[in-house]
């Protein structure tokens, strides 16, 4: 029993900063401009096959830096060549622009790596096991994740509250006229933030890819759970996206391991099961059968019950 | 806006229109009569989709839940006809479409309430669930295997058993009428335009003293309907439903349907269904890549043809009663070599390196555009792109052109307005 | 303005048309192969594409069948049922007069309706349906129908051939299932739960878990139940991504234990699970890289004309499935699907790995089947990875028979 909570824990721990990774961007982005950037996912799979390419090429730990800054430049140039042409057209615009965005950036991988899974196996230096617990190994890259999920949220933190920059893009959050107003060149500002937050997506595809299966799909499979954490985090907060990505990982993690269901809690109670085969069905769903549901469940009950989720500064 | 007088000459022309396709020769193949039965059900599923974001301006991510679901309830139904119900298959549309009022009501209450990023995320969240929900749900949805019945072991209707594709053709090219001219009928009334004060200004519906709130809960209810009604037809041309009904990728087609054909009009719509059904199911065929082309045409129109294909007809027909006619038929000519030149350079960029990535196997050898090559070798590569570089150029050059000419023909319809 | 916008339609929509319909093509014999071409299950459609390509070249250039050479026309159903349906209706209407199609139960099972309906409602015009890797058991019992060929031996079939296994070892105590949640995944588990109570009725089965098809990305959850369930042995159906993201977990997670899988040595498998899953990693299959002291001749022919190391030859049986056409051609004296069918009904026919036979009854194929173990001392290995398998037990044909529920139709 004690070995299931530590392991789950674990492994939730993992797999919600994973999230993190992956979100923290999309937060940014997001809460700066409006924009549901339906692209950041791909822009994550693209650190994760341009990661695979340079580290044939250069290594793994040079590619650890250059697949996320060649990622920032194609978030750049999204931003500049392409959204930027979209905004005076109106949030729905930019949505489906940027929505198109991820069927084109899908097809381009397909274009240049192939449809089939490549296979993008964790780098022999930090292929081995960080530690055992209950006869369980913990391999190092799981560590490793954890720590540049961290670190991109220490970064992130600082940079917001200790740069001017950092100040003038949190105002942006709340008040992005009055910035504007103040003088600020603000499409450069959407440049620069557009920029950091697809370097974070790609950052994050560094370590995903390996973690995870790298194939053109990537992006499909990861991209709704994003929004979920963005929106139950809260708009225009990093911490927020924090415990959200925390929460669904453990959470999820968690509800993997518990094999009851509704109907066995009623039997628990000593009350029976009411006829009719499709409630009956309902109630006889495990937990672990339905741990995939637990995110979106709760993305909708936060959008009806607290639209601007946890910890939001702002309401859209 | 919609725009068009209720003429009945044209809904007359319409239905002569949907009479006389399956006759068309080319379209005469029971494959070719099965693709147009595919477009006439995108077509009622684009119209539902273009009440609710065309008239009344509520992005979906989900759409497809309604259909999807409604979808599982005409396939229900169907499978009690089989087993001896005795309502006629024409009928079973019907309750496709209940079905999907039903789950409008249920689900618009919740969701409604807001509009804009924060609706469009809240149907992203429940398409996610309920997609989630199909596979643990085996006896309504079926699992993965989803749902079957047959459309002929039923009661004869007017001594047809609908075994065949012309007959179901028939049965959805009628069904796409009666949708067309009810929701047309539905714009007109004073619910229908409230629909377009909210999209436009639901601050002021407000002052005036309506609740938007009601009038999204309205329009998000009759679309889902409508959409059930697609997904009932679906079930009857396909005689299975499975999980994929309700899914993202069938919600994000009819965005791109509606979008890419036209989301202020209502001809657009159907436009789009046309268009996007015959590029997924034909130019497959051709090309591997035709997904990324699609993505490409839908950027593009979101960043400059924001009024899709039928916002570009219109603006074209607006402008044939122009004198500046003559000077923009001109550029275009001139325009026509450079852009096809562009377009092709491209193409092949994209289909040799379609080619090299996913379908080694086949060789390396291909003809495109009539010219046979070989793509291992440097020089396909070289001269396409230089074609595409040389294209692009030119239409640079070309554009002032173009855009001058335009601005005349704009400067004459203002000046007649 | 409106009869305008009519008339562009109508001739769009017929210009479209026109496009879309393919000429008609020379007087060849038109199989429509149906099988995931992109997406997570590519990988096995492709493979398998290439087997057909192989094969059909090689009866080709030997003549054809009754003097008709063979086309293949290829179709992307991404898994999906729908999309099969969709992509069956153009088989059909571009010629395809045999459909072949073998990943996913689900689509098998939409596959197999569609014909037989197809065929009620349009005699003269038939179409075999070959089904090469489906193994879900409904398909020759309650759902078996007369248009409808397996060539691969299925669940049931290969669960007992598992518990022969099982029952001679002593060390297997704990036994954990885990499988797709569909009825593939479900009839593993059902076949699971019926073998090891015949069998080893001492074995405790530990844990007995479904999930989500295709849709997992970290299995480290799993293989904590698995590990804190005491199991030393896990029976699974998983393949493809499910499969191999399964084996990943377990290397990390550095899990020890008895694999007993239906597709343990598929695409990307064993690579997954390297050396951790020799002595440990057990397949059921038809054939593999060393189940003869050489390799055979098509074997050499396949590898030497798909150079890829992903280009193993992993369906011996659709060799097999060939063979038995070009058989039944020749029985028959004649191509079409009726007389194709009849044909086939009762063919027995030898192989270099034993005889096989066709069922009469519900067109299951019987053909020798193989438990195998990963190792690292074997002549072949798959995926120069150094490994691959080697026999623990042969059972013939005959041997593999189950009893079958089906009661179908014949023209």
């Amino acid at each position: 029993m004690r070995e299931i909570v530590v392991f789950s824990l674990l492994n939730g721990a993992v797999y919600g900063l994973l999230l993190f990774m992956l979100s923290s961007g999309l937060t940014l982005i997001f809460s700066m401009m409006g924009v549901l950037n339906f692209a950041h996912a791909s822009v994550f799979m693209l650190g994760a096959y341009l990661s695979w390419q340079i580290s044939r090429w250069i290594g793994f730990w040079p590619a650890l830096v250059v697949a996320p800054l060649l990622c920032g430049l194609v978030g750049a140039a999204i931003e500049r060549y392409g959204l930027a042409r979209v905004h005076r057209l109106g949030h729905v615009a930019e949505i489906l622009f940027t929505f198109g965005l991820a069927y084109v950036i899908g097809e381009l991988v397909i274009m240049a790596w192939g449809r089939n899974p490549i296979e993008n196996r964790v780098p022999a230096s930090i292929d081995f096991a960080a530690f055992r617990i209950y006869g369980t190994s913990y391999p190092f890259y799981k560590v490793l994740m954890t720590m540049i999920s961290v670190g991109m949220f220490a970064f992130l933190w600082l940079a917001f509250k200790r740069t001017r920059v950092g100040l003038v893009i949190q105002a942006a959050l709340t008040h992005p006229r009055m910035v504007s107003a103040l003088g600020h060149d603000v499409p450069r500002l959407f440049v620069l933030v557009f920029a950091i937050g697809s370097a974070l997506a790609g950052l994050a595809g560094v370590i995903g890819g390996f973690a995870l299966l790298t194939e053109p799909n990537m992006a499909a499979a990861l991209g709704p759970i994003v929004f979920v954490v963005i929106v139950v985090g809260g708009l225009g907060s990093i911490p927020g996206a924090f415990i959200a990505s925390m929460l669904i990982g453990v959470v999820q993690t968690f509800a993997v391991a518990v094999d009851y269901s509704l109907a066995d809690f009623l039997r628990a109670l000593g009350m029976g099961l009411p006829p009719g085969s499709a409630l009956r069905e309902m109630l006889a769903i495990k937990l672990s059968q339905a741990a995939p549901l637990i995110p979106y469940l709760l993305l909708v009950l936060m959008l009806i019950v607290r639209p601007r989720g946890l910890m939001g500064t702002r309401d859209t | 806006m919609t725009k068009g007088a209720t003429r009945p000459a044209w809904w007359v022309g319409a239905a002569a229109l949907l009479a006389v396709l399956p006759w068309v020769p080319g379209l005469q193949s029971d494959f070719g009569r099965s693709l147009l039965s595919q477009m006439g059900i995108a077509a009622v599923f684009a119209l539902s989709y273009n009440l609710l974001l065309g008239q009344t301006g509520l992005l979906s991510f989900g759409h497809a839940v309604y259909f999807g679901l409604g979808g599982y309830a005409a396939i229900h139904l169907l499978r009690a006809v089989n087993g001896g119900w005795p309502i006629p298959v024409p009928l079973v549309p019907l309750a496709g479409a209940a079905a999907g009022l039903g789950f409008g009501i249920v689900f618009g209450a919740l969701t409604t309430r807001r509009g804009g990023t924060i609706f469009a995320l809240i149907t992203l969240g429940v398409g996610e669930l309920v997609r989630a929900a199909s596979l643990m749900l085996p006896s309504f949805f079926g699992g993965e295997e989803g749902v079957t019945a047959s459309r002929t072991e039923a009661p004869r209707w007017l001594g047809l058993d609908f075994g065949s594709q012309l007959q179901v053709y028939y049965l959805i090219a009628a069904w796409l009428f009666v949708a067309a001219i009810l929701i047309h009928a539905f714009m007109r009334t004073p619910v229908g335009r409230l629909c377009n004060a909210v999209r436009d200004n639901p601050e002021r519906v407000e002052f005036v003293g309506y609740d938007p709130r009601r009038v999204r809960f309205i329009a998000f209810s009759v679309a889902a309907a409508f959409a059930g009604l697609a997904g009932g037809l679906h079930a009857i041309n396909y005689e299975i439903v499975t999980g994929e009904a309700v899914g993202a990728t069938r919600s994000g087609a009819v965005l791109l349907m509606v979008y890419i054909g036209g989301v202020h009009h209502f001809v657009g719509a159907v436009l789009g269904a046309a268009a996007i059904t015959w590029l997924q199911v034909s130019l497959s065929d051709y090309t591997s890549a035709w997904l990324l082309y699609l993505g490409l045409i839908f950027m593009g129109m979101v960043a400059f043809v924001p009024g899709g294909l039928a916002g570009l007809a219109m603006i074209h027909l607006s402008a044939l009663r122009t004198r500046a006619v003559a000077a923009i038929a001109r550029s275009y000519l001139l325009a026509l070599p450079f852009a096809l030149a562009t377009l092709a350079g491209a193409a092949t960029l994209i289909e040799i390196a379609y080619r090299r990535s996913t379908q080694p196997e086949a060789g390396a050898l291909m003809t495109l555009f009539w010219i046979p090559m070989d793509t291992a070798k440097p020089w396909p590569w070289i001269g396409a792109a230089g074609v595409l570089a040389l294209g692009a150029a030119a239409l640079a050059r070309i554009r002032p052109r173009v855009a001058a000419a335009w601005e005349r023909a704009a400067e004459e319809i203002h000046a007649h307005a | 303005m409106r009869e305008l916008f009519h008339r562009i339609a109508k001739y769009g929509l017929a210009l479209a048309a026109v496009l879309a319909a393919l000429p008609a093509a020379a007087d060849t014999l038109k199989i429509g192969y149906i099988d995931p071409l992109s997406g997570g299950a590519a990988s096995a459609g492709v493979n398998a594409q290439k087997h057909m390509i192989f094969f059909i070249d090689r009866i080709n250039a030997a003549g054809g069948l009754n003097g008709q050479k063979l086309e293949l026309l290829s179709y992307d159903n991404k898994v999906n049922p729908q999309e099969s349906l969709i992509m069956l209706k153009k088989a059909i209407d571009e010629g395809a007069r045999i459909v072949m199609q073998g990943n996913g139960s689900a689509v098998a099972l939409a596959l197999t309706d569609a014909v037989l309906k197809h065929n009620e409602r349009n005699p003269g015009k038939e179409v075999l349906f070959f089904n090469y890797a489906a193994i879900d058991p409904a398909l020759t019992n309650e759902k078996c129908n007369f248009w409808h060929f397996r060539f691969d031996a299925d669940v049931d079939m290969k669960m007992a051939a598992f518990g022969d296994v099982i029952a001679a070892d002593k060390d297997i105590h704990k036994v954990y299932l885990i499988n797709q949640d569909y009825s593939f995944g479900k009839a593993v588990a059902a076949a699971a739960h019926r073998i090891l109570a015949a069998k080893r009725p001492d074995v405790q089965i530990v844990g007995d878990e479904l999930h989500p098809l295709q849709k997992i990305q970290d299995f480290s959850p799993y293989v904590a139940k698995i590990k804190a369930s005491g199991a030393d042995t896990v029976i699974t159906g998983n393949w493809s991504n499910d499969m191999l993201l399964l084996f990943k977990a377990g290397k990390d997670a550095g899990l020890k234990v008895n694999w007993f899988t239906y597709y343990g040595g598929g695409l990307g498998s064993v690579p997954a699970i390297g050396h951790d899953g020799v002595g440990y990693l057990k397949q059921v299959t038809e054939h593999h890289k060393n189940v003869l002291p050489y390799l055979l001749p098509e074997e050499v022919a396949f590898h030497k004309r798909f150079t890829d190391k992903s280009d193993e030859m992993y369906y011996w049986r659709i060799r097999n499935m060939f063979a038995m056409l070009e058989a039944a051609a020749k029985k028959a004296k004649s191509n079409d699907p009726v007389k194709l069918a009849h044909a086939l009904e009762g063919l027995k026919l030898d192989t270099p790995l034993g005889p096989m036979e066709m069922r009469a009854d519900n067109h299951q194929l019987l053909q020798p089947l193989f438990v195998s173990t990963l190792s690292d001392k074997v002549k072949y290995d798959v995926e120069h990875s150094g490994l691959g398998f080697k026999t623990d037990k042969k059972i013939s044909a005959a041997d593999t028979a189950m009893p079958t529920t089906c009661k179908m139709t014949r023209p």
